[in-house]
């Protein structure tokens, strides 16, 4: 790779431990052979060309203006309100468009952003340490294992600094020094103090300040909110995105909503797996709806997986909860040497019964490995028969993260001021005081870094739909640094999306289209088909059940480890599953009220589609990377392996029908910035 | 655990609704309330009883949409929300009465599910800073005094679920409104429309039909994030001051 840009000069972070590795395939072999069908390649259209410090700017002034007399002629839907879905709604209502935003909860103000705990990322360089923009590039393109797309990930890092600007305009109460200027502090293992933080309640604060902006426009009249809707059919109209089909949760009613544009700020599809940090109501079936009308969904199997959560106590557990990953800079990962140990009162295990496994399997990095080797690791020995904690479904899935040598260390008072609020969380819901019990610990999927695929100008393949936030794939690539996700719904709502978006809006209004376009009445037909069928079927098993049993056949086949038969089986596992879903389902009730199984369902039937196709993902893609992590790609250390001769490019997948084989289009993605490293942590 | 439980079942906002009573069996103390009530629900499903519905999201106590009247409390026994809420806290064989939120200004919308958007529109009405995207000055160039800026995180960290409405005798919302009105009040930023913010959050509020505040603090007991009492204090003096300056 050369590196020809002028951002030559700036300072390199690689560490020496690592080296320009690239694997090789055996011949032509594709696992997936058999499961997709080869597509024409993709080339983002709007990709910008020249220095990559200047194309944002470039595509800015490129990008065609509206004048203002024409905005409120023109009408924008936007799906979601979490950052990225509040912010675009405030910035386009400012702008003087009609928007109208939807959401499936009772308020904006719930969206899943909320519970983001710990910062957000912005290259301010308040500290004086070393940070750039361009570092703030570098360590998200390296953080996501060179597989996003360099030109908007720069941009990201470029706007990064207007979001603090603007957040603390609003009010944001972020942590502040006594000087009366901004904390920083130092996040997912990077060298610089980038992140800005409100305690551990980060995300509610940003998200609070993006409501409020919101709300105000609510209140000027130039945003219509709709509470309690849910999207469940894109309207393409002459190969236009001009409308979504939605039902009001609480009446029932079918309601159609046209516009010039639509923008699918849904968030992330983490709840395929049934247990995950997400919300109980977090879905995909926005976007998968989307999909299925022709946006390619790109790099379905890239997930992350959060190694500090909160173990499954029962099988009634119904989602998972996360505790910041600081925990791991004082605690000790433990679970003991013999499988007769499992059951016993940690406190009376011997020290020289104990395997500290990843101080002993990564001695320079310990217990602070990244992310997806602490999961990984954890999930072996736990596979191994020797987690700890109750068993569920016949096994212990949890390990040890021990405070005793903290504790001894600093004191009970300096580890409560550390970890007080985190030690009180685990108290709650655990019933266990960590001070004097080692916690146990277990990895749980918290985030996914694919979604829909976008060109520069965040717009699907189907146009006038544009994907912000989590619902997009474009920034993080394989994996997504901490303090990360709020960074990137603020930079698309506020300051992307309002730029592009207005490039398609300059050749509109677009022409009216009735109730009675064919489009509408196919987009309405098959959503009150559906409904019909799920209230119709009368089987024997609750929507909840299924659900349990699909994320069961994906975290077992496509969670932190995947291999060619795992995958294969599931694919077959998940046929079988939704084959019988359709068949035997449970839906009570009826479709003109609030009924909370029937939502489920319909929810639960896109994810069964959308588990299949990132098993195909994964299948395809023969290589280790980011979150990704193939048992047939690893380093006789059992590292991660990387295969950039073969898989640079973006995976994105074309729906060819129900039982059809999708389109894989791939997107090669070039880096002119930045040199592709592997990674080692030994 | 053995639970005999009494729970509200309203069909929709214009029917009567009634106390129901179900047994649940082998509940373990490890589980949340609410999957509790997610057992339950499997539970009637299979017998082909529309199952209850209830408000959750999150689950993890920050999104503010649970919230149920567990045996008069507003979010159950203990400070916290109703999903981080267990049943550690509750004994076998024991009766448990589940209710909606009681309010008039936040009326029933199906079982144990209200509309709090009468919590949207008094933020509409002035719960927020003027602030066009792309306008905002380096962050840097207004400082704020930590103590300033703690304290306005510490009233900021409301969740907006309505237990502080659903405690109070009054149906007030002014522990609500005090702790938003408290927030941007102790930032440089919101000084510019602080006089308007108070004058017309507070109209809001009477117009939905929240009561007033007689200082009785069954809010402040009951709010998961413990918001202080003395919001209501600022806000009443805000509201004063603004009067004072004519509005």
């Amino acid at each position: 790779m050369s590196n020809d840009s002028h951002d030559m000069d700036m300072p390199d972070t690689v560490t020496s431990t690592e080296a320009s590795l690239s694997g090789s395939l055996d011949g032509d072999y594709d696992d997936a052979a058999g499961y997709y069908t080869p597509g024409t390649p993709l080339v983002d259209e709007k990709a910008p060309q020249g220095p990559i410090a200047d194309r944002w700017q470039n595509r800015k002034f490129e990008a065609r203006l509206v004048n203002p007399a024409n905005r409120r002629k023109l009408s924008i839907i936007i799906v979601g309100t979490g950052l990225a879905g509040a912010s675009a709604a405030a910035t386009l209502g400012e702008a003087g468009y009609n928007v109208k935003t939807f959401c499936y909860q009772d308020s904006p103000r719930r969206a899943h952003s909320i519970a983001a705990q710990g910062g957000i990322n912005a290259a301010k360089n308040y500290k004086e340490d070393g940070d750039s923009v361009h570092r703030l590039f570098y360590d998200t393109v390296k953080g996501g294992d060179y597989r996003s797309r360099e030109s908007n990930v720069y941009r990201l890092a470029e706007v990064s600094t207007n979001i603090i600007d603007q957040c603390v305009a609003q009010g944001v109460p972020f942590a502040r020094e006594y000087g009366g200027l901004l904390d920083n502090r130092s996040f997912g293992g990077v060298q610089v103090s980038r992140t800005f933080y409100a305690r551990g309640q980060t995300g509610q604060q940003l998200l609070i300040g993006a409501y409020q902006a919101l709300e105000r426009q609510i209140a000027a009249g130039t945003v219509s909110m709709f509470t309690r809707h849910e999207m469940l059919e894109l309207i393409v109209a002459d190969g236009k995105a001009r409308g979504i089909i939605a039902r009001d949760m609480v009446t029932g009613e079918v309601q159609t909503h046209l516009a010039d544009v639509v923008v699918l700020a849904s968030g992330g599809y983490g709840n395929v797996f049934y247990l995950s940090t997400n919300a109980m109501g977090s879905n995909v079936t926005a976007a998968w709806r989307a999909h299925r009308k022709g946006a390619y969904m790109a790099n379905p199997c890239y997930t992350q997986i959060h190694p500090t959560c909160i173990p499954v106590s029962g099988s009634h557990q119904s989602k998972l909860t996360l505790m910041s990953e600081s925990l791991r800079n004082d605690g000790r990962i433990w679970v003991p040497k013999n499988q007769a140990d499992c059951d016993k009162d940690p406190r009376e295990i011997a020290e020289a019964d104990r395997d500290y496994y990843l101080e002993r399997i990564y001695p320079s990095f310990g217990n602070l490995v990244p992310r997806d080797i602490a999961s990984r690791a954890a999930k072996n020995v736990c596979d191994e028969g020797r987690g700890v904690g109750p068993e569920v479904e016949g096994v212990r899935r949890g390990v040890y993260l021990d405070f005793a040598d903290a504790i001894d260390r600093l004191g009970r008072d300096a580890v409560a001021n550390k970890y007080g609020n985190l030690f009180d969380m685990y108290a709650r819901i655990t019933g266990e005081d960590p001070y004097s019990v080692p916690m146990r610990i277990y990895p749980a999927v918290h985030y996914v870094m694919g979604g829909l695929w976008v060109d520069y100008d965040l717009q699907s393949t189907i146009p006038g739909l544009f994907v912000t936030g989590e619902a997009n794939f474009s920034d993080h690539g394989a994996n997504r640094l901490g303090a990360s996700a709020l960074m990137q719904g603020l930079a698309d709502g506020y300051f992307v999306l309002p730029h592009t978006i207005r490039d398609y809006l300059a050749d509109g209004p677009f022409e009216p289209i009735g109730e009675d376009h064919p489009a509408v009445v196919e987009a309405r037909t098959s959503v009150t088909d559906r409904i019909e069928h799920f209230l119709s079927v009368n089987g024997t098993r609750s929507v909840d059940s299924y659900h349990r049993e699909l994320g069961n056949i994906m975290w077992e086949y496509c969670g932190m480890e995947r291999t060619e038969t795992g995958l294969k089986k599931a694919i077959d596992l998940i046929r079988g599953l939704r084959d019988d879903f359709y068949r035997n389902v449970k839906v009570l009730g009826t479709s003109e009220s609030l009924n909370q199984s029937l939502e489920k369902a319909g929810r639960v039937a896109d994810f069964f589609e959308l588990g299949e196709l990132m098993c195909i993902d994964a299948l395809n893609r023969r290589e280790s990377c980011g979150g990704h992590f193939r048992g047939e790609s690893q380093t006789e250390d059992g590292e991660a392996l990387r295969h950039d001769d073969e898989f640079a490019y973006v995976s994105a997948w074309e729906w060819a029908g129900l039982d059809e084989r999708p389109v894989l289009h791939k997107e090669d993605l070039v880096y002119t910035a930045i040199e592709m490293k592997q990674r080692s942590y030994k | 655990m053995n639970l005999t439980l009494k729970i509200w079942r309203q069909p929709d906002a214009v029917s009567a609704g009634a106390m129901h009573t179900y047994q649940l069996a082998d509940v373990s103390p490890d589980m949340s309330f609410l999957e509790m009530l997610d057992v339950l629900n499997e539970q009637l499903n299979e017998q082909g009883e529309d199952p209850i519905a209830f408000d959750s999201d999150c689950r993890e106590g920050i999104c503010g949409m649970c919230g149920l009247m567990i045996n008069g409390d507003a979010h159950g026994p203990e400070v916290t929300t109703t999903c981080q809420l267990h049943m550690r806290s509750f004994s076998d064989g024991e009766t448990i009465t589940i209710e909606p939120w009681r309010s008039d200004a936040f009326p029933v919308v199906k079982d144990l599910v209200v509309d709090r958007g009468a919590f949207d529109r008094i933020i509409q009405a002035g719960g927020y800073v003027s602030v066009n995207t792309g306008s905002a000055p380096e962050a840097h160039s207004v400082p704020v005094p930590k103590d300033d800026a703690d304290r306005a995180f510490n009233v900021a960290t409301c969740i907006g679920c309505g237990a502080c409405v659903a405690a109070c005798p009054n149906g007030s919302a002014s522990l609500f409104m005090g702790a938003k009105v408290t927030h941007l009040g102790l930032l440089p930023q919101g000084q510019p429309e602080r006089d308007e913010r108070v004058v017309n959050m507070v109209a809001q509020h009477d117009h939905e039909g929240f009561g007033g505040c007689t200082n009785i603090g069954a809010c402040t007991a009951a709010c998961p994030k413990e918001i202080p009492l003395d919001v209501i204090s600022q806000l009443n003096k805000d509201l004063r001051t603004a009067i004072k300056h004519g509005h």
